[in-house]
């Protein structure tokens, strides 16, 4: 196994992938969005709980590779009690981190991303990058209350 | 025009065939030579779009470079050495599906467009409402997509036989949905997806029973098999250029002549008509009737030179060597703990489509690439076949001549590796 596989598939990233986190129909979900990613099949639902601005409870359901599982599991984790504002800031430096143009982010959001620093090497896998960022584009549609499916194509 | 005479194609093919030498056919692809990631090229998405041999490619080469100018209408030299480049790949098409005459051969930009002139001529004029179109659950979408148009415009129906779990279509199914209202049966020679080899020829004949045209979608069966229109009796048979060692954008389909002479044309405008003034346009005689505008005449030529390899080489030879390779390659997937093979017909050819327990097919793609090994991940454009046996998608290996043992060998090797990415013990 080369080291850009082992940075792209970390331990970490396996574990979410096999052992999602929120794997759940959250309790009080107010919002939901359905995104798609037509070039692997991958489908996700995402539920979102959100109270004065506030995401109070986050969860999904869905298949997908390991990278877009991870990214879903772990994005959940790192969204609980975030406001919307934290959130749009989460969601632009992540974007930043998996497509490598973090030049575009300044550096104190990206070190607010904590653990979802490993999904890094993402972005030496291009066409990867919808896979990590799925969820993401998915959370924003559910948050805006889009009916519309996400779809990255 | 100027036409090359058929004895002299007919001639060509009765030169002695050498036994097939997979490293001297290899020798003919440049683009095989190559390290990916640091690691020999294994390329096992031929079913995607195949590689090219230098035959193919010296002959677009030489069109360009010394005998390019327009078809069919100029008075000079470069017009008419195009010309006779142009028509003479007509007359290789026709010896290649052994079809009756060369205005039964239409050249197109694809099997895409193979069958949506069809749907969108003889389509429009034959299925009215309430009529039937009959397909196979295991079409690629480019032979579903244009019967739905036309069933929706024509407020008739798509009916669908069903495939069982090989991946054989069920064929009291496909006789009973025959029926009175049935117009046109459109089905793959070769599954993209599973590489079923379908019964072409008794579909053929039970549609016939019945009155009813059938239309081959040749894609898959052209890199592979030996192909006869006589034989199979189709009435319509649509090939791609790119998926049979020749160019992108170019493709040939068949069509009875008694059929395509009662067809209305597909588009208009140059090359397609007789003459035209603003009150009439009177159009041209077959097969120009179907082949508006300036053609892609490159990649005729090109696609005429990846039929004289095949033909070369020999389909048979090709066939044979193949089908000992997809042997092997089907034996030593099954020896991977936790991989299905998704599609187990009789008869296949070139196909290998798997899934592995624990790992989505994505995944398994970009760790082969890492690699240097090229395989296809995904629905393949063919959602409902991935439907039928309950998977988001599939890893798909497709064979082609110039693969070999070892590079069989270099995938199950990969498929380890995926196993160890993933912690599979």
């Amino acid at each position: 196994m080369n080291d850009s596989l082992r940075e792209l598939y970390q331990e970490v990233i396996l574990d979410h992938s096999k052992n999602p986190r929120n794997f759940r129909v959250p309790e009080g979900a107010s919002r939901q969005a359905k995104g798609y990613n037509p070039l692997c099949g991958d489908r996700i639902t995402l539920f979102v709980d959100v109270e004065g601005g506030v995401v109070r409870n986050i969860g999904f359901q869905g298949a997908g590779c390991a990278i877009s599982t991870a990214s879903a599991s772990m994005m959940t984790e790192a969204m609980k009690g975030k406001t919307e504002a934290e959130v749009e800031k989460l969601f632009t430096a992540f974007h930043g981190l998996v497509t490598g143009r973090t030049g575009l982010v300044d550096e104190e959001s990206l070190g607010q991303l904590g653990k979802l620093a490993v999904f890094a090497g993402v972005r030496d896998y291009p066409v990867r990058v919808k896979c990590a960022t799925l969820a993401w584009h998915t959370l924003k549609a559910a948050l805006a209350q889009q009916e519309e499916a996400v779809s990255t194509e | 025009m100027s036409i090359t005479s058929q004895t002299e194609v007919a001639a060509r093919k009765e030169s002695p065939k050498r036994p097939f030498d997979v490293e001297r056919v290899r020798a003919d692809f440049p683009g095989l030579h190559q390290d990916i990631k640091g690691k020999p090229l294994v390329y096992l998405d031929n079913a995607a779009s195949a590689q090219k041999p230098r035959q193919v490619l010296d002959a677009m080469m030489r069109l360009y470079s010394h005998d390019y100018a327009n078809i069919h209408r100029g008075v000079h030299e470069l017009s008419e050495r195009a010309t006779k480049a142009y028509e003479n790949a007509r007359l290789k098409a026709l010896r290649f599906l052994n079809a009756a005459s060369e205005r039964e051969i239409i050249f197109v930009r694809g099997t895409t467009e193979g069958i949506n002139l069809v749907a969108q001529t003889y389509g429009r004029v034959n299925v009215g409402e309430g009529d039937e179109v009959l397909i196979t659950h295991m079409e690629h979408h480019s032979n579903i997509v244009p019967w739905q148009m036309l069933c929706g415009e024509k407020k008739a129906h798509l009916k669908v036989a069903p495939i069982d779990d090989r991946g054989d279509i069920d064929m009291d199914a496909f006789r009973k949905l025959l029926g009175p209202r049935t117009k046109i049966v459109s089905l793959a020679h070769v599954s993209n997806a599973l590489g079923t080899i379908n019964p072409v020829r008794t579909v053929v004949e039970l549609a016939h029973e019945r009155g009813v045209p059938v239309l081959v979608d040749g894609a898959q069966a052209a890199p592979h098999l030996p192909i006869d229109v006589a034989a199979l009796g189709c009435d319509f048979y649509t090939i791609s250029g790119h998926k049979m060692f020749g160019p992108t954008g170019v493709g040939v389909l068949y069509g009875k002549e008694a059929l395509l002479e009662k067809m209305p044309p597909y588009q208009g405008g140059g090359d397609m008509i007789a003459s035209v003034t603003f009150e009439k346009t009177t159009y041209n005689r077959l097969p120009f009737r179907f082949e508006a505008g300036t053609p892609n005449i490159a990649g005729v030529v090109g696609l005429g030179a990846a039929m004289d390899y095949l033909t070369e080489i020999g389909l048979d030879a090709i066939s044979a060597y193949e089908e000992e390779l997809l042997d092997y390659g089907t034996e030593q997937l099954r020896s991977i703990p936790g991989l299905r093979i998704v599609g187990e017909a009789r008869h296949k050819a070139s196909v290998l489509s798997f899934v592995l327990d624990g790992v989505h097919p994505h995944d398994i793609g970009t760790i082969l690439d890492q690699e240097g090994i090229a395989v296809r991940t995904g629905h393949h454009c063919a959602q409902p076949v991935m439907d039928r046996f309950g998977v988001p998608a599939t890893a798909r290996a497709s064979l082609a001549l110039y693969n070999t043992r070892e590079e069989i060998d270099r995938l199950i090797s990969g498929l380890y590796t995926v196993r160890e990415v993933f912690g599979l013990k």
